[in-house]
């Protein structure tokens, strides 16, 4: 059998994350594929504290702690650094959390893709403000409970669609991923660690503390998502090229999805309709661009 | 070799006589010829840098901090908005000790817009870790721009060099441009001992308890006493490359002064001409021009103003609900040491023009009132 996933743990134990964390799951196959030669820029989310206080760390690459808004912008800042001084070979990856992304971070994210600056920006969405505590973010599933978005005023609107934002900056490459599908993820990182200008990863990292499910099932979760089209796993090059790299041949339902989650379990049925609704339409579309 | 320039010109140059390797700016005005200028002379092959041209200048700061984190000389420039949008990014740079130079073009804060001359903007950036200089000359301007990374690269702060808008940033004038092999030899490259560097991992800026946060605060304040020697060292070097002496206080006639005036960026040297013109009139009047304000050159400026029977303050700035800012910290530097009565001066907010004729009128009022007055509008229509 051929390993499609590195042997090398760059990332250490040690490290602060939750039970059942995706987003340090996340890292670690982001660091395999990587290698040493990579320097991250991380801004305030779960990765700030993860990485362990001063004067500990546990990725063994370089890494700028940098203000929330900031993740690509400073990751441009360290490619221009390393260029002038001829290291040009270095991965710079941004590596920043859902609201870091798509609420306080999008201009600076916006910014380095119209600029097409060699970097790969890496959005681990647990879809809330999870570091403080699980506040609503942008990338928040419509229904979902959040300490902002409580049940008597659920989540409502959907979720924002960040790799079409990012794929409208016709950049040489996007991806959505999932730690449930690590070969798949992996591949993903490989074709930005190989591809110049400005790269951008989705990746569904299941936060049990959040979702209020069982850290046991966070790859269950990361599966579901994409086998109940909820979260299609894709690929877009230069914007418009658009495939699939997991093709799901008969969706499940979103209750699967939704029974393990606690921040769900308040909705009827006529709001999971709703939802599921939703999901099917957004698959729909999708589905039309899909070559 | 002497050349006519703009004010905001001089501080281009002067970046590019300091072989900055990255640059990454917003426009704004007045602010916005530097960086054009730059942007042209990185175009033309005049300097080896990556021109960086940010969505904004929170992110231009942002950038300038990872360049300087991977040990390339960083440089931007900016005013009033763009200089308060930046004030996250301005701890952060100040508090990783990273040494970029920035140039801001002070200009008033809005509203009502405004695009005139005001030091509120840099002011309102004291407490960011950066050492301030506020220069009053298009000389200055480049001659600081160079001196400014000899000494934050010594001390790992960042330097903030501060002149008005248009009396300064729009006004031609001679400026003699050291030789680049000069300045090479002034200036050698920036080797930083901790950067970012894939061979040496190492995590800059996590999550930091109270165990550690406190000495890093005890190491920046050490840093900051010791740039006092560092700026004069620095500016003495200069001095014997170039002939222009460079200090953290520029006294003008004060030695037997009854009356020194303090002052800093353009007014200083309208104020040297008013000196002139009242000691002319037999009134024995000094002018001492505040160059530094971080750090503070308290030494230096007791040492100026000892034995003076008044001092009278001039501040283009105002910290609403007390006062001129240069006023309340030279007052807070005479306090246990001289009593010595400081009457205090608004003038010029808002681009407002400030003359000879302005500045005799508060020397003359200061010359005549024996009382301390802490805020004292000149010219204030109501």
């Amino acid at each position: 059998m051929r390993l499609t996933i590195p042997e090398r743990e760059i990332m250490t134990p040690g490290h602060l994350a939750c039970q059942g964390c995706g987003g340090s799951l996340a890292m670690r196959y982001a660091l395999k594929v990587f290698g040493k030669d990579t320097m991250l820029s991380i801004p305030a989310c779960c990765w700030a504290v993860i990485d362990g206080a001063f004067p500990y760390t546990a990725v063994n690459v370089p890494l700028f702690h940098t203000a929330f808004e900031t993740a690509a912008i400073m990751a441009s800042g360290i490619k221009a650094g390393l260029m002038v001084q001829g290291k040009d070979t270095t991965n710079v990856v941004a590596w920043a959390g859902d609201g870091g992304t798509f609420d306080i971070g999008i201009q600076a994210l916006s910014g380095a893709a119209e600029r097409n600056d060699d970097i790969t920006y890496i959005v681990y969405d647990n879809e809330a403000y999870m570091n403080t505590g699980i506040q609503r973010s942008s990338a928040t599933p419509e229904g979902a409970w959040t300490t902002t978005t409580p049940v008597k005023h659920y989540k409502k609107g959907p979720k924002k669609n960040i790799v079409e934002i990012m794929a409208a900056h016709r950049i040489p490459y996007a991806a959505t991923a999932s730690v449930g599908y690590p070969e798949d993820f992996c591949k993903k990182l490989e074709k930005a660690k190989n591809t110049r200008g400005f790269k951008f990863i989705h990746v569904l990292a299941p936060c049990p503390t959040g979702w209020k499910s069982d850290p046991r099932y966070t790859i269950k979760l990361a599966k579901l998502a994409v086998q109940t089209n909820s979260f299609p796993l894709y690929e877009i090059t230069d914007g418009i090229h658009y495939k699939q790299s997991i093709k799901v041949k008969e969706r499940k339902s979103i209750k699967e999805y939704f029974k393990y989650q606690g921040r769900f379990k308040h909705l009827h049925e006529d709001e999971v309709q709703h939802l599921q609704n939703f999901i099917d339409e957004n698959y729909a579309l999708l589905e039309m661009k899909l070559e | 070799m002497k050349k006519t320039m703009m004010g905001n010109f001089a501080a281009s140059w002067g970046a590019q006589l300091s072989r900055v390797q990255v640059i990454a700016a917003y426009p704004i005005t007045p602010q916005t010829l530097i960086v054009e200028k730059l942007s042209e002379i990185v175009a033309d092959g005049e300097l080896d840098a990556k021109f960086i041209k940010v969505e904004s200048e929170h992110s231009a700061m942002a950038a300038c901090i990872g360049a300087s984190a991977t040990g390339a000389r960083a440089y931007t420039a900016t005013s009033a908005q763009g200089l308060a949008l930046m004030h996250e990014m301005l701890h952060w740079a100040g508090l990783a000790r990273l040494p970029i130079v920035m140039t801001n073009v002070n200009r008033a804060m809005a509203p009502g817009w405004s695009i005139w001359a005001d030091q509120n903007d840099s002011l309102s950036q004291r407490d960011t870790g950066w050492m301030q200089i506020y220069a009053s000359s298009a000389q200055d301007i480049l001659d600081s721009t160079i001196i400014g990374y000899k000494v934050s690269e010594q001390v790992l702060l960042p330097t903030l060099i501060s002149f008005d808008a248009f009396f300064l940033s729009h006004t031609v004038e001679v400026v003699d441009m050291p030789d680049i092999e000069l300045v090479d030899k002034y200036l050698p490259p920036y080797n930083p001992e901790y950067k970012l560097d894939v061979k040496d991992p190492r995590s800059f800026g996590a999550l930091t308890a109270e165990e550690y946060y406190y000495e890093f605060r005890y190491k920046m304040q050490e840093a900051m006493d010791k740039a006092v020697d560092v700026i004069k060292e620095a500016g003495k070097e200069y001095e014997k490359l170039t002939g222009r002496a460079y200090k953290l206080v520029h006294p003008y006639r004060c030695e037997d002064a009854d009356l020194i005036l303090v002052t800093s960026g353009t007014i200083a040297e309208t104020t040297n001409v008013a000196v002139d013109e009242l000691r002319a009139e037999g009134k024995k009047v000094g002018n001492l021009r505040i160059r530094v304000i971080r750090p503070y050159p308290k030494k230096e400026i007791l040492e100026v103003i000892k034995g003076v029977k008044k001092l009278a303050v001039i501040d283009r700035n105002i910290s609403p609900g007390y006062s001129g800012i240069f006023s309340q910290e030279l007052k807070s530097a005479l306090y246990n040491e001289v009593n010595i009565p400081v009457r205090s001066y608004i003038a010029g907010l808002g681009g407002r023009d400030v003359k000879i004729q302005d500045i005799k009128d508060m020397a003359n009022d200061a010359l005549k009132n024996d009382s301390p007055n802490d805020l004292i509008w000149k010219g204030v229509k109501l």
